[in-house]
């Protein structure tokens, strides 16, 4: 027995494109019902139609930018791949979805998983690749079950593996499964992970994937959400793509939204056309009865929290000037960006005035420090520490100097790592103290009874 | 007793092996069809694997010891994992593992008296929207409240024979979590 997720009605503001059919009832995770809906029409296109050169300038024009947490320009990360080298092309879909609050991938493996094959095939023939994985998180197995049919079914009507389509062009695509390990998502942990080793990320420079990836081969890294893209790149054309949104921040975007809202849940908006107030209130029905808003953290737990009532004053890349709530800050790469943070994997936490910010940090310094692959001094011991403080400070042990002793681990951890663990595991800590620097402190009077036989923990 | 696995397994690692360009590629897939029959993953048969990938035995433990997943001891029949991390810990997953805890008179990480399960904390199992959610083995159980684990628990007890396990036996080895 599979078990799907739940499907969810799809809200009036929503634009779906990728998420399209997920939460159609009728719909099912077979290739004939894909077929039936033009499934694979893009594929035969692309391979009957296109140049690999032709497609990669589509994705160039389309401007699309990863979703998987960086935002870097998925045209121009293939256009940086070393072709001179005469090695074989790789290319892995990175769905380990361990972001803390996302849960956008898990959608498009269970309900629409020919989608992620018809745009990982188009991307590995524009790309040339020799070979496809997809990297699924261990906690995923009916995804990676669901992932082992669909190729099957798409080898079998030839749209994967050997000449396909009758092309000439050969690319088999194969699932590999993690072993709960968040490391594992940073895309150069996740090749070593992939090579049979322990997922301890590699220094950049020298080892960019685009040159020294796969077995030191020229790789390509994209999220589940990225590579779905590029079949609606090339249906639509990359320009015409590139209208949806807005500059810079073209195409629509699953955000995630959880915590503590009425209706949390996933939804697929146009770029820039909302707001994160939208996205709390109106999509997610607002805060429960008779709370109010204390944090919201904007994209994924690494990204730097934002403490309600705070305001976000300065100017845009256009010259503009803002001056934002956190409600007003527009839902796409560059509107939390401009405010301070980051979009990251799309994933919107929501913390009302019930919880204690000290516990939520140390919830999320637990998360970091068992993560932590520790091969870097700073990041391994830095985010235990920061663990340790926050966990006693929540349980009844604060002392009045622990702000300032958490916000310089912090700093000393930030850029000055192998991989941006350090920085996803130092902003947490370096954001909570700067903005509830109050609260920090208060936690020093606070009565360590009360805290230590607190019945609501989250630590 | 030498080690052995089924013919079902054996023939799934000659399956996986080809689909790499290199043989080390398939350690993980290995481990994983391993710790499916086995229920973890003894030095015998790390010992294995090395020999069948021409991996030292070292290559294949520092892999073992390094994924959360993997495990060297035997635990309970069915695997509770209940997910800790913060959007459901802002919605009581905490208290939810409580609940499980009770259900089997059990701490984290160790065995059940009855043989029955193991109980652990798992980090963001990707359902945050759905919190707070847990896994028994592969499955997924979203929206938990105390009545939900009762009834889970009840299915587990009905669809799990106990075989209660030696004193000595349950005092677990060092949980891996490295802090
Ligand atoms: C600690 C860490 C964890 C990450 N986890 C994920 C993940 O779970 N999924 C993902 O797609 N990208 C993750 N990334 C980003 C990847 O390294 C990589 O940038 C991304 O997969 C590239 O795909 P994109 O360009 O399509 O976004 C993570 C990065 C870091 C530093
Ligand atoms: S920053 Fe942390 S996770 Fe990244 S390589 Fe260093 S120790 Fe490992
Ligand atoms: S926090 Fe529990 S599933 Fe994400």
């Amino acid at each position: 027995m599979i078990s799907t997720p739940k499907r969810t009605a799809v809200h009036p503001l929503e634009r779906r494109i990728i998420l399209k059919h997920a939460d159609d009832p009728t719909y099912d995770a077979s290739i004939a019902c894909y077929e039936r809906h033009g499934g694979y029409a893009e594929l035969r296109k692309a391979i009957g139609e296109l140049t690999p050169e032709a497609i990669c300038q589509e994705v160039m024009d389309s401007q699309v930018r990863g979703r998987g947490g960086a935002g870097f320009p998925a045209g121009m990360k293939w256009k940086f791949l070393d072709r001179k080298s005469g090695k074989p092309i790789y290319l892995i879909c990175n769905a380990d979805e361990s972001e803390p609050g996302t849960f956008k991938d898990r959608q498009i493996i269970h309900k629409d998983p020919h989608q992620l094959i018809e745009g990982m095939m188009i991307s590995a023939f524009a790309v040339q690749a020799r070979q496809a994985f997809i990297y699924i998180r261990e906690e995923m197995p009916h995804g990676a079950q669901i992932l082992e049919s669909a190729i099957e079914e798409a080898r079998a009507r030839g749209f994967v593996g050997e000449n396909i389509l009758g092309s000439g062009y050969s690319c088999d695509l194969v699932v590999h499964r993690g072993a709960a390990a968040y490391i594992c998502g940073e895309e150069t942990g996740l090749i070593e992970s992939l090579e049979g080793k322990r997922a301890y990320p590699r220094i950049k420079p020298p080892y960019f994937p685009a040159a020294l990836g796969l077995y030191m081969c020229p790789t390509v890294v994209n999220n589940v959400e990225t590579l779905c893209n590029v079949k609606h790149i090339v249906a639509m054309g990359g320009k015409a793509y590139a209208e949806i949104g807005r500059p810079g921040n073209t195409g629509t975007r699953i955000w995630c939204l959880s915590g503590m809202v009425r209706n949390p849940g996933y939804y697929e908006l146009e770029n820039g056309r909302h707001t994160y107030g939208d996205l709390i209130h109106k999509m997610g029905g607002g805060l429960l009865e008779g709370r109010y808003l204390q944090a919201v953290i904007p994209g994924g737990s690494s990204a730097k929290v934002w403490r309600a009532g705070e305001r976000f004053t300065g100017k845009l890349k256009n010259g503009e000037a803002f001056d934002w709530g956190i409600e007003d800050v527009p839902l796409d790469f560059d509107g939390p960006m401009a405010a301070g943070s980051m979009s990251g994997s799309g994933a919107v936490i929501v913390i009302d005035n019930t919880v204690d910010i000290v516990e939520v940090l140390a919830n999320i310094n637990a998360f970091y420090a068992h993560e932590s692959c520790g091969q870097c001094t700073p990041c391994r011991e830095g985010s235990l520490w920061m663990k340790k403080i926050t966990t006693r400070m929540a349980n009844g042990g604060a002392r009045k100097e622990d702000a300032d002793l958490l916000a310089s681990i912090g700093d000393q951890i930030a850029g000055r790592t192998i991989c941006a663990h350090g920085e996803a595991c130092a902003w947490p800590t370096q954001s909570f103290v700067a903005k509830f620097r109050d609260k920090f402190e208060a936690k020093a009077e606070a009565d360590p009874e009360a805290l230590r036989t607190r019945a609501f923990r989250m630590v | 007793m030498p080690f052995e696995l089924t013919e079902q397994t054996l023939a799934e690692i000659d399956r996986l092996i080809p689909r790499y360009p290199q043989k080390r590629s398939a350690l993980m897939m290995i481990l994983h069809a391993i710790q499916k029959e086995k229920g973890y993953l003894s030095l015998e048969s790390q010992e294995w694997v090395a020999e069948k990938l021409e991996l030292t035995p070292i290559q294949v433990r520092e892999v073992v010891t390094f994924y959360p997943f993997y495990r060297e001891h035997p635990i309970g029949k069915r695997l509770i994992r209940v997910c800790r991390t913060l959007s459901c810990a802002l919605n009581g997953s905490y208290q939810i593992c409580d609940h499980f805890k009770k259900e089997f008179d059990v701490e984290l990480n160790a065995v059940s008296s009855d043989g029955r399960v193991t109980i652990e904390f798992a980090e963001c199992l990707a359902s945050c929207g759905t919190a707070p959610v847990a896994m028994v083995d592969d499955d997924l159980f979203e929206n938990l409240d105390e009545s939900k684990v009762k009834a889970l628990c009840a299915e587990i007890r009905a669809a799990t024979p106990a075989t209660p396990v030696e004193r000595e036996a349950l005092a677990m080895e060092e949980p891996k979590q490295k802090n």
